[in-house]
């Protein structure tokens, strides 16, 4: 099971908490796992979302794999100017 | 929550309130920034010819031509790969021109015309018609102890998109405390909707705000507590292994250097005369790759052409051109870099997110080792000899090892005299979606005097010290650097949108939109550090949107000490100035 961090404002969106578990080996796996477990989420990551694993965010990377233990966060979805 | 509250973010961790517990002062305080506008001097301009077969080709300055395509071709009805879309060369964007404004208008009327359409915005109309950055109202309380710690941070961002909804609060709220090494910290946000033009990106756009508020307060604590600002900064600096204020985790960052590289500089302990006051702020910006594609063509005289797809603002395909020269080993004078339209090349996402030397610079090495791997192969062929046989080394084909044989090395120039006989052109290739940019910290040192008759503000010393991870063309970094720091100084001290009673904007113009000039600044010093970037090749980090970031706090906190009083909205124009100090012109 990979631990996801989500930021403050998607507490409720995930039954008011902001650290949730998902099965997955890769980012794809974890979005379709965090939309089935959470659907309050799907409006979010269908906006965009970024990801963060060990401190290096990624912005689309569907096949990057998350080792055992991995820090992931998600994140808004990086833009700039 | 409020109907015209568009989007709200929360971010941070540990418990605030626990934090400001521990603390032997807490500073709460209040900040307003004014809207202000990228001030590019090209106006927006595009032609358009649409033809009776319904084919079109559309020329305009944008920082994104792919991105142009995309909305255009959407908006048009069109199939994508009928519209051609050429960036021009671009005087300035600064994440303006990430968007469309006049392009869909002029595709239309030349498809009505049957007739190219050229479409030229006045000034005026740039800065009614196209986006300035959010305007702001932010309150934030800090924690510290005597010593130095902060026990806690805490922010409330309120940012005014304009009319539209807009998702610049999220990188506000990311941003706000990044530099800090906080057990404590919080962050709240809303976009709000007001009858004010749409907002656009704007370097960096939603961290200077933030950030502004944030280092004031560090600030007045540090005045209060009579500890000495770099010293405090360096105690709670984030570094590798902080959990940021975000969420993520840091690796590898360089702040700290940063920070030690300002403390060790003369500036910092130079002396102040009487009026005169110092400031200083750290800064931050996330920085992204993306998607992106790069071709190198090697041509049978020996010399290199390099196609790639994001409009260069900020000396971009030199740098290409320099990591493609050391890849190959010829000298970068053979190698000319240009920005392909959008039927040349795959799709490349906008030049924005200090993305463009990063990510393209990343494409180009990868290029260059896919045709150093095909020019690999071509001497194995005339050799006779295994293609593992072969390395490339100071720009030629040479045998691996004394057991390939012996052969002169063979030129990048040979090689490519006799492509056509041994197998065609030679080129290389790299398509990616690049990750791991690597995030950017920057700290800013000022030394300003205000005249207290007149209110204006005089910067007299600027010196800037910001993590290149490696600065591939040094003079270009120093001029991202330079050129951030100027805009930032504008920012803090006369830029604003100003409307009359009527509701319309009032200064929609360069003689009254006061963005500084040479005759304002003082030479602005750079320092810049190289603490690599593991997730690029050379190290490269993108540098173009963090300068940006601390101007705005450093001025107004050395503004703050020379005044004696605690300046909490921008800009500092005269009006302002004279009225914190008491005063009438």
């Amino acid at each position: 099971m990979v631990k996801v961090q989500l930021w403050g404002s998607l507490r409720s969106a995930a039954d008011g908490r902001t650290e949730v578990e998902v099965e997955a080996k890769n980012f794809r796996q974890l979005l379709d796992g965090l939309r089935a477990a959470h659907p309050g989420l799907a409006p979010q990551i269908e906006r965009g979302v970024s990801m963060s694993l060990n401190g290096v965010i990624y912005r689309e990377a569907w096949f990057t794999e998350i080792p055992p233990d991995a820090e992931v966060v998600l994140m808004p979805y990086m833009t700039g100017g | 929550m409020s109907g015209n509250v568009t989007s709200h973010s929360e971010f941070g961790h540990g418990d605030p309130a626990a934090g400001f517990a521990k603390a032997d002062k807490v500073v709460e305080r209040s900040f307003k920034t004014a809207a202000t506008h990228q001030g590019y001097i090209e106006p927006h301009a595009a032609v358009a010819s649409v033809t009776t077969d319904g084919k079109a080709d559309l020329w305009c300055c944008t920082q994104g031509h792919f991105f142009v395509r995309t909305l255009c071709a959407g908006m048009m009805g069109m199939e994508a790969s009928q519209l051609r879309v050429t960036p021009s060369e671009i005087g300035g964007g600064f994440g303006g021109k990430t968007t469309v404004f006049i392009e869909p208008v002029a595709l239309m009327l030349s498809r009505k015309a049957g007739r190219p359409v050229k479409v030229v915005m006045t000034r005026d109309e740039v800065f009614r018609a196209t986006g300035p950055t959010v305007s702001t109202s932010i309150d934030v309380k800090i924690g510290m102890t005597k010593d130095g710690r902060i026990t806690a941070g805490e922010a409330y961002l309120r940012y005014s998109g304009g009319a539209f909804p807009c998702g610049t609060i999220d990188m506000g709220g990311q941003a706000a405390f990044a530099a800090y090494d906080l057990e404590h910290v919080r962050t709240y946000g809303w976009n709000v909707l007001t009858n004010r033009p749409k907002e656009a990106a704007y370097r960096a756009p939603g961290a200077p705000q933030a950030i502004y508020a944030v280092e004031s307060v560090v600030d007045e604590l540090c005045l209060a507590l009579k500890l000495d600002p770099l010293d405090v900064r360096l105690k709670n600096a984030a570094k590798k292994g902080t959990k940021s204020s975000y969420g993520p985790t840091f690796p590898d960052i360089g702040l700290v250097a940063t920070l030690e590289a300002a403390k060790k500089h003369p500036h910092y302990t130079a002396p102040l005369a009487e009026g005169q006051a110092r400031g200083l702020s750290c800064g931050f910006w996330f920085n992204f790759g993306g998607n992106t594609c790069v071709s190198l063509n090697v041509n049978t005289d020996g010399t290199v052409g390099i196609t790639e797809g994001n409009p260069d603002i900020g000396g971009s395909r030199a740098s290409v051109s320099l990591m493609a020269a050391e890849e190959l080993g010829i000298p970068y004078e053979q190698i000319r870099t240009i920005v392909a339209d959008t039927n040349s090349l795959g799709y490349n996402d906008v030049t924005d997110g200090s993305r463009v030397t990063f990510a393209v610079g990343l494409a180009t090495i990868k290029a260059a080792r896919d045709a150093v791997r095909k020019m690999c192969l071509r001497a194995a062929k005339i050799w006779d000899i295994d293609e593992e046989a072969v390395e490339w080394k100071d720009g030629a084909a040479v045998p691996a090892g004394p057991n390939a044989g012996r052969f002169p090395p063979m030129t990048l120039a040979e090689i490519a005299a006799d492509s056509f006989a041994t197998g065609g052109p030679i080129a290389g290739h790299h398509e990616v979606n690049v990750d791991g940019a690597g995030v950017s910290f920057g700290v800013h040192l000022v030394d300003v005097e205000v005249d207290r008759d007149t209110g204006a503000t005089k910067v007299l010393r600027y010196t800037i010290f910001q993590d290149a991870g490696k600065a591939v063309h040094p003079d270009y970094v120093e001029g991202q650097m330079q050129g951030g720091a100027v805009q930032g100084i504008g920012w803090a001290l006369n830029e604003e949108y100003i409307y009359g009673r009527d509701g319309r904007l009032q200064n929609a113009g360069f003689l009254d939109y006061r963005i500084p000039v040479a005759s304002d600044l003082p030479p602005i010093e750079t320092v810049i550090l190289e603490i690599p970037n593991p997730g690029h090749p050379y190290g490269v980090r993108g540098v173009g949107e963090t300068p940006i970031v601390p101007p705005l706090a450093a001025i107004s906190n050395a503004v703050s000490r020379a005044i004696g009083t605690r300046m909490c909205e921008l800009p500092m124009s005269p009006p302002r100035i004279l009225k914190a100090i008491g005063t009438t012109a």
